[in-house]
């Protein structure tokens, strides 16, 4: 029986005052961009309280991790956070080879900063598009897919996947790009800067918009600090830090590029700095056009790297160093190790604990959409209920990287 | 920014022989007392040279057959010093098949759920954690799917298919 908020003794006004109602928000429902299930506590349209239900997209990832070999954790990776799947396996594959001391080609490096920030791009353009659906605005979705679709495109004609590319391998790449990719890929570095411009036109100055987002779903810079929240979400609360720039990896210390930060704190800034950020990627993808060297694409380690295609089929040690990769898997020096990259949606982090036989002992993943999520009871506190979806959607969640 | 040596030296300077310290590659971890636990973080995060305010994240690892069976690992970051740092510390399994440590939300808040995901997953109880509920799996469930001694595809007792209907 709920309880009645305003004390039952006010006779006249009595009628005039709510009571505490319980909504359920999904888990089947649209703007929870998944199976999110949140228990919403109102007083008339004011959020009392959300209390967030997580679970229905759990696989038991951890668990399946400890019994694969580490090339069959890529493709499982990549089905984490499948909004920017290179980004996940770029960071299994730099955890990895960090235990190893591996040393990377450079076309290597430069291809994955390719691919990685095609996928923050990519999913960037679809946190746009949804997240302008969930405050009401129809129209962008179809401009960002129409993008998208180009960049799915350029996945599918190099790697075959079009969302899970697949494509990184522990060592270098899978295979060389395919002809008529760099062409493509510069067609789409030379327009796209073009396209952020008109989305900008739909939404930037657009007066409703700024209405629903402005001031909305606050979260001061030492809540996120003490929440741990990182990525766009902390670069729109003031604190410029890009693991890019602080830890460079794969080369990213090369590039120039700028951190987009705001100081606004809420979901128009974290629009803003999301925004900003599919510019910068596109700085650096049109960097990485003419970065590219001619070049090995893997690093030649026999038992920890495949050998490539031609000579499993000509030479013995080829053969036998493919076959026993494929039946043992590689053999990671006993030690343990955290890695992180900058993801879409923050600090992606992978933590191996090895025991020296081919699959980790314990491997954690820490998805910075699972971290970021934590925040949405401290930021939907006392707002409407329709600014929860807003603030929900500003979050930019993954449901099967919060489940894993 | 501090080197890994240099963090390990403050510490062993304020801890002295209570703390262990592993290195592997450019990382280091340090092996700390159960009992210490929130003594050396609150040191970590508020010592101004260190500063580390940020929690990465906390892991459960099974250890079995080893004893004390578990251990947990707390990765920290400084948003101000830019440098990261590694604690662990071995928890032992008690008579009822669990494991007990403090929590350290009162420190960082961030740690809450996944000390909650930690807590279902090995079994480990977290003293004086604000929201000690499960997070991910099912409330019926009794299992801890994450030891080691827990089989892959689970059982048709302990872990059902259909859900059962959640209040």
């Amino acid at each position: 029986m709920p309880q009645p908020i305003a004390s039952q003794e006010m006779s006249e006004d009595t009628r005039y005052t709510s009571r505490e109602m319980e909504i359920n928000l999904g888990p089947h429902h649209p703007s929870t961009h998944g199976v999110f299930r949140a228990i919403v506590h109102l007083d008339g349209e004011t959020v009392l309280k959300a209390v967030p239900y997580l679970g229905y997209l759990h696989r038991g990832y951890e668990k399946t991790c400890e019994n694969k070999h580490y090339h069959q954790i890529i493709p499982l990776a990549e089905r984490c956070d499948y909004m920017g799947a290179s980004s996940n396996s770029l960071c299994l594959c730099l955890t990895v080879e960090k235990m190893f001391d591996l040393v990377i080609p450079e076309r290597a490096q430069v291809i994955r900063v390719m691919m990685a920030e095609l996928s923050r791009i990519f999913s960037h353009l679809f946190w746009l598009g949804t997240h302008g659906h969930d405050v009401g605005a129809m129209t962008p979705l179809f401009y960002m897919l129409r993008e998208r679709e180009e960049i799915m495109d350029l996945f599918e004609l190099t790697a075959g996947g079009r969302l899970m590319p697949n494509y990184l391998r522990i060592g270098g790449v899978a295979r060389d790009l395919e002809e008529g990719f760099l062409d493509k890929l510069r067609k789409f570095t030379d327009h796209f800067d073009g396209k952020v411009d008109e989305y900008e036109t739909l939404l930037t100055k657009n007066p409703i918009y700024m209405d629903r987002t402005k001031g909305v779903g606050f979260l001061s810079l030492q809540d996120c600090i003490a929440y741990g929240i990182t990525g766009p979400m902390i670069r729109a609360s003031g604190l410029q830090w890009d693991i890019r720039k602080t830890e460079p990896y794969s080369g990213y210390e090369d590039y120039d590029f700028n951190v987009p930060v705001e100081d606004g704190c809420d979901v128009y800034a974290r629009y803003l700095v999301r925004v900003a950020e599919m510019r910068e990627s596109n700085k650096i993808l049109k960097q990485t056009l003419n970065r590219l060297v001619e070049g090995p694409i893997r690093t030649k380690a026999p038992g920890v790297t495949y050998p490539p295609q031609e000579e499993i089929f000509t030479k013995m040690e080829g053969l036998i160093h493919h076959f026993m990769l494929v039946l043992e898997g590689e053999k990671v020096p006993v030690g343990d190790y955290y890695a992180c990259i900058e993801s879409p949606r923050g600090e992606m982090g992978c933590y191996i604990i090895s025991d020296g036989t081919g699959k980790p002992y314990r491997l954690k993943w820490r998805a910075p959409a699972f971290v970021n999520l934590q925040s949405l009871g401290k930021m939907s506190e006392g707002c409407l209920f329709g600014d929860l979806i807003a603030i929900l959607s500003s979050v930019d969640i993954v449901l099967a990287e919060v489940d894993r | 920014m501090m080197t890994q040596q240099e963090i390990a030296d403050q510490l062993s300077a304020r801890f002295g022989d209570d703390i262990r310290f592993s290195t592997f590659r450019d990382q280091m971890s340090a092996y700390i007392n159960k009992e210490k636990l929130l003594e050396v973080c609150a040191f970590l995060k508020y010592e101004p040279t260190l500063q580390f305010d940020m929690l990465s994240f906390v892991a459960g690892v099974d250890g079995l057959p080893r004893k004390p069976r578990f251990e947990m690992v707390y990765q920290l970051y400084s948003t101000t010093h830019i440098h990261r740092f590694r604690l662990k510390t071995l928890v032992e399994e008690e008579a009822d098949g669990w494991g007990e440590i403090e929590s350290v939300t009162p420190l960082w808040i961030t740690a809450d759920w996944h000390e909650r995901e930690t807590a279902e997953m090995y079994g480990i109880r977290f003293l004086n954690h604000p929201d000690p509920r499960t997070l991910l799996l099912p409330e019926e469930w009794t299992v801890h799917p994450l030891r080691k001694d827990f089989p892959l595809r689970g059982t048709e007792q302990d872990t059902p298919d259909l859900p059962h209907v959640v209040k």
